[in-house]
């Protein structure tokens, strides 16, 4: 990647990432852990990657995509925001009564959002059915979902596997966020998903494995993924739990809990410092 | 005079899918492997390129139809009502109600007269559950003219509608030449002063007939075809209730949070009149041919009459 590009990219991303402890410090609820481990990737697709309108964002041929790990909204809220969807002062009013930001992402109330989700597993199937249409439709645009290591562990994200790589959707790229943590520990304790990549490959789907905070992996691995044809594509990404912010860092701790005064006032001094290198 | 044919809504609901596929270019039809048994496979022989099978695999039907529906595609999801309103349920409030998505749910073989095939199989519980889900509409009709109508209606209605269709056949009574559907829209089928008789589906067939009997005991009942549950037709329950004084409800459905539910919810609040609900009673089901079952459970044309003379009785 170039390295200017790259730098950009970082930049963003750390910003994404102060979008996400804003908004969920405001809400005094949420998740910032699964929102800063697909930071990275969110900016990635974002600001390189989706062909979207902030300006028409219900535009007919753009491309999809869905926030299948939906209480990761923080994430989405503050990218969509960064890239112009609307305005950065929403963040602070994240899951207020009568805010536009809901707790998990909705459709109907928030630009940018291309599906309601939250309810884990049902994501992939909705982001199938967009891919569907548009192979239907003779359509040219692609569908991105990202998934939770500890979603898969629903039924209905394996109905969802068998049904993509039957109707051969090359259109459709699922990210699984393998921080390798869930509500209740270690999704290898809990009730293990593993291995993820068989899993995937064993029903049908080419399978990429990439670094979640690297972006020149990030461009190598969407690069394959859109070589790809007859065939959905998997990239599972090895990622941090609350990357960015070091004591949330491989915390289970902070998959729903929300930063006090002082830790927000750490997290923002973190990030901030961490964007004045990279302005250097 | 109406045509004097014995059909299955579901199949009507096939045919009504493949009679419109021309007028409808982005409807699209869904199934989770009982294409043959919903009758969805009348549309897939039609048009085998609009049809997709979803294999055993109703929660994610649900959510490709909701995701579908965001592409301009009209889509209906089809199975039996026990998976898809039962087996499916969150993924229908969740993908589909909650972002009010434009897709029908053709649920088929809903109630006891499923027949031989058991308990697990005879839903009569769709209804109240797609009831709470706010913003879906739930439509039940009762013959062959009055489904084909109902599914061009969806069709032409931006929004989730739950369709509720039988296995059995029954008896066609409505003119397609004369008859208008609308949704919401109750239907007096037949006038009466004693005892208002407000049926869905099947039993609306047995409530004429119950009415007839009712006749011959000199007792004048008025039926109503309530053909839509959800939005429920409040202005013609309201009125049954001040005119006849009592009611009877009939479906072949729980009497739990089905029609006789949301009747009774309406009149509670416009005029209090006794509702006397004839339905599953909180029971399950068994096997056994149809006809019988319905027999047994009370789902016919007697019980509704004799219910009906009861509660005549119970006015003051």
């Amino acid at each position: 990647m170039d390295a200017t590009i790259k730098k950009q990219l970082e930049k963003t991303a750390c910003k994404v990432r102060m979008g996400v402890i804003e908004g969920v410090f405001n809400a005094k609820s949420g998740h910032p852990g699964g929102s800063l481990s697909i930071s990275d990737v969110l900016t990635y697709l974002y600001f390189a990657k989706l062909n979207v309108d902030p300006k028409n964002p219900k535009w007919a041929d753009r491309d999809r995509f869905v926030l299948s790990k939906g209480h990761c909204a923080p994430a989405l809220y503050a990218v969509l925001a960064e890239r112009g969807f609307f305005d950065k002062s929403e963040l602070k009013s994240l899951r207020h009564i009568g805010a536009m930001l809901q707790g998990h992402p909705d459709m109907k109330g928030t630009p940018g959002v291309d599906m309601s989700t939250g309810s884990l597993g049902q994501g992939i199937s909705a982001a199938a059915g967009m891919a569907l249409g548009g192979k239907l439709s003779s359509a040219a645009y692609k569908v991105y979902t990202i998934l939770g290591d500890g979603e898969i562990e629903e039924g209905q994200v394996w109905e969802a596997a068998m049904f993509a790589a039957h109707n051969k959707l090359d259109n459709l790229v699922a990210i699984v966020d393998n921080n390798g943590l869930q509500i209740d520990g270690k999704i290898t304790d809990v009730c293990s998903p593993m291995p993820i990549t068989d899993k995937f490959e064993a029903f049908g789907w080419h399978v990429i494995t990439m670094d979640a905070h690297d972006f020149d992996d990030i461009e190598r691995s969407f690069d394959e993924a859109e070589k790809i044809n007859g065939k959905p594509v998997a990239i599972v990404m090895s990622s941090v739990k609350g990357k960015g912010v070091s004591f949330m860092e491989n915390q289970v701790g902070w998959h729903g809990t929300a930063p006090n005064a002082e830790q927000y006032a750490q997290a923002m001094d973190e990030l901030n410092k961490r964007l004045e290198s990279l302005e250097d | 005079m109406a045509d004097v044919i014995k059909k299955a809504t579901r199949e009507s609901y096939g045919e009504a899918l493949a009679e419109l596929a021309d007028e409808y270019e982005d409807l699209i039809v869904l199934d989770a492997d009982l294409a043959a048994a919903t009758k969805t496979g009348i549309f897939k022989k039609a048009h085998p390129e609009r049809f997709i099978d979803c294999g055993i695999a109703e929660a994610n039907m649900m959510g490709v139809a909701a995701g579908l529906s965001t592409t301009g595609k009209k889509v209906f999801a089809s199975s039996f009502a026990m998976f898809a309103a039962g087996r499916a349920y969150e993924i229908v409030r969740n993908s589909i109600g909650y972002p009010h998505l434009n897709v029908k749910i053709g649920a088929t073989h809903a109630g006891i007269s499923v027949g031989e095939d058991g308990a697990t199989h005879q839903c009569n519980e769709d209804i109240a559950l797609m009831r709470t889900i706010p913003g879906m509409t739930i439509i039940c009709p009762a013959d062959d003219v009055e489904t084909k109508a109902a599914v061009k209606a969806a069709l032409d209605f931006n929004g989730p509608v739950y369709m509720r269709f039988g296995r059995l056949a029954v008896e066609n009574f409505n003119d397609k030449d004369t008859y208008k559907f609308e949704i919401g829209k109750g239907i007096e089928l037949r006038d009466g002063k004693d005892v208002t008789i407000i049926a869905t589906g099947l039993m609306v067939g047995e409530a004429r007939k119950a009415a007839d009997i009712l006749e011959a005991k000199g007792i004048s009942a008025r039926v109503i075809n309530m053909h839509t549950i959800k939005p429920i037709d409040k202005d013609i329950i309201c009125k049954a209730a001040k005119e006849t004084g009592v009611i009877v409800t009939a479906e072949e459905h729980s009497v739990i949070g089905g029609l006789g539910s949301a009747v009774a919810e309406v009149v509670t609040e416009c005029c209090p009149v006794p509702v006397i609900k004839v339905g599953v009673n909180d029971v399950f089901g068994h096997s056994g041919p149809a006809v019988d079952l319905l027999k047994e459970f009370g789902l016919c044309a007697e019980n509704i009459a004799e219910k009906a003379e009861a509660a005549v009785k119970l006015k003051k």
